[in-house]
């Protein structure tokens, strides 16, 4: 299965991960393809997001979170150097468990990422909104109300706009934390079409608790329980000849 | 069987009236409360009413025996309060973003914490008196100025306090999404949690001005009084020292006169806490 990786993205090696002192990831090596969705399943605590966050270094903003080990985005170690980091998120996106709309018009919202790094014309700036809301299916539900606060829109539609959010700066990578585990089963369905169509442009790696989800949307799947990665391969060979007990126990339901 | 179910009965009446006690323990005690607030709108409004006239609005305060208004006073005291709002919410709210945003490591922020705790319940003379001693001695005689630094000196640890409860209620993973869009800390504060809290704020600073606009002892060493108009380099009459004079004197229209003052700050006071809990009510913390 190795062999026929196609081009890693994202390369981890050997990473630990720590809470000051509990140990959440416990020496973590696998690579994300490019152009392909991966998912991470496994059940609560088994530091998926754990990992997950580590790709954009998102838990820098908390003083006791701190990883030790590679990870390496186009041939370049993250970890080691800190200087870029507002860089490396703009290539690396991320989407959370909650939407979180910022407190402004819908069309600001998705603004507000993309005036951080290009200085665009009014109709440039347009232009771009209207792509982004296109990209993340939500535009011809919102396209009257472009400057209504983004509250109003229902949780399905404000975790569009989070992707549409995402998707403006024009990332490379695409983070999805269990993106649609506070949603109803109509827009969970529209959010995972939204993943394989966007898989195309982006490398997608998403965490999710529900298995047919990562069964539905993914390409490769990694398993991890405590800490630990307990196997990553194709989706399609983890749900049906998964060569490890513990997988084959998780995804039959014996546990978990 | 039967026994138990009796037991259990019993238990439950038993319950229903220790419930009932407390219920009529707790009401009761919201009526004492209320009691006396109702004593003093009562004594207020019937001391206060019959100097409420036009005359009010339009003249100066008056010596004794001869009739006036307490126009000065007002406008004095508006001025006051709103440089003194000036001068203390940039501050209180720069320290309460400190103290929410960067402050959680290190020590600067606990410290901060602490030392505006004692600020907030700095009894206001105190606070008066250090005006008096650094500022009023310093230049040579009492002025509204310092009336203004006084005060003040009140608004900044209630605005310190608020923004920093009203940022501590913005959800982390609103703070997280913006930095996972690469943007700058600086700019997370201003244009996502300080915008997200924004009705928390201004009513902190509503609430303070409330606060300030009543205080008598921190303007005695400070604002002093004065008949007439005045530039605030000089001593300005306030309603809170206007209605101390005027009480303490032996005539009668001067107590009629600081009655309806009284009345004109109780309502003022009043209007702004209104004003400050709708304003709070409408305008609900980003989720």
């Amino acid at each position: 299965m190795t062999a026929m990786l196609p081009k890693p993205k994202i390369e981890v090696r050997n990473l630990d991960f720590f809470y000051g002192e509990t140990r959440a990831l416990k020496n973590i090596s696998l690579d994300i393809p490019e152009f392909h969705v991966t998912a991470f399943i496994g059940p609560s605590g088994c530091g998926k997001s754990t990992l997950i966050r580590t790709f954009n270094k998102i838990y820098k903003i908390y003083p006791h979170q701190r990883a030790t080990g590679r990870i390496i985005v186009d041939g370049v170690d993250i970890l080691e150097d800190d200087s870029d980091l507002n860089k490396l998120r703009a290539r690396v996106g991320m989407v959370f468990q909650q939407p979180t709309p910022f407190p402004m018009s819908i069309y600001n919202n998705i603004a507000f990422g993309v005036k951080l790094y290009e200085k665009l014309s009014k109709s440039g700036m347009d232009e771009r909104v209207e792509w982004a809301l296109h990209k993340a299916a939500l535009w011809d539900e919102v396209k009257d109300v472009l400057h209504r606060s983004g509250y109003g829109l229902s949780g399905g539609q404000q975790q569009r706009l989070c992707i549409a959010r995402a998707i403006a700066v024009k990332p490379e990578v695409l983070l999805l934390d269990e993106p649609a585990s506070a949603l109803d089963p109509i827009s969970t369905a529209r959010i995972e079409n939204l993943v394989t169509e966007l898989k195309k442009d982006y490398t997608i790696v998403i965490v999710t608790h529900n298995m047919q989800q990562a069964a539905r949307v993914s390409d490769f799947t990694a398993y991890m329980y405590l800490g630990e990665l307990i196997e990553f391969a194709g989706t399609e060979l983890i749900f049906t000849r998964p060569s490890r007990k513990e997988t084959e126990d998780y995804i039959t339901g014996k546990f978990g | 069987m039967r026994g138990s179910k009796l037991e259990l009965i019993s238990i439950q009446s038993r319950r229903r009236v220790i419930n009932s006690l407390a219920q009529i323990g707790a009401l009761l005690t919201v009526f004492f409360g209320l009691f006396w607030l109702g004593w003093i709108l009562m004594t207020l409004l019937q001391h206060g009413l019959p100097g409420i006239s036009l005359k009010l609005f339009t003249h100066l305060t008056p010596p004794p025996g001869s009739p006036g208004g307490i126009i000065n006073a007002i406008v004095g005291t508006f001025l006051i309060v709103m440089l003194a709002t000036l001068l203390g919410t940039p501050v209180g709210i720069l320290a309460g973003v400190y103290m929410a945003e960067y402050g959680q490591t290190g020590w600067l922020g606990p410290v901060t914490g602490f030392v505006n705790d004692i600020l907030l319940s700095a009894p206001s003379i105190v606070l008066g008196l250090f005006v008096y001693e650094t500022y009023v001695i310093w230049v040579g005689h009492f002025s509204g100025i310092a009336g203004s630094l006084a005060l003040g000196l009140l608004v900044i640890p209630v605005v310190v306090r608020t923004t920093e409860n009203m940022l501590k209620m913005v959800p982390n993973r609103l703070r997280e999404a913006a930095a996972a869009l690469g943007t700058p800390q600086w700019k997370i504060v201003t244009m996502i949690t300080l915008r997200a809290s924004r009705a928390g704020i201004i009513t902190g600073i509503l609430l303070a001005v409330a606060r300030i606009s009543g205080e008598t002892a921190p303007l005695l060493f400070t604002a002093l009084n004065n008949m007439f108009w005045s530039k605030l380099t000089q001593p300005t009459a306030n309603l809170p020292v206007m209605i101390f004079d005027y009480a303490m004197s032996p005539y009668k229209d001067w107590h009629t006169l600081a009655w309806a003052g009284a009345l004109l700050i109780t309502m003022g006071v009043l209007g702004l806490n209104i004003l400050a809990r709708s304003f709070f009510k409408q305008k609900p913390l980003g989720r």
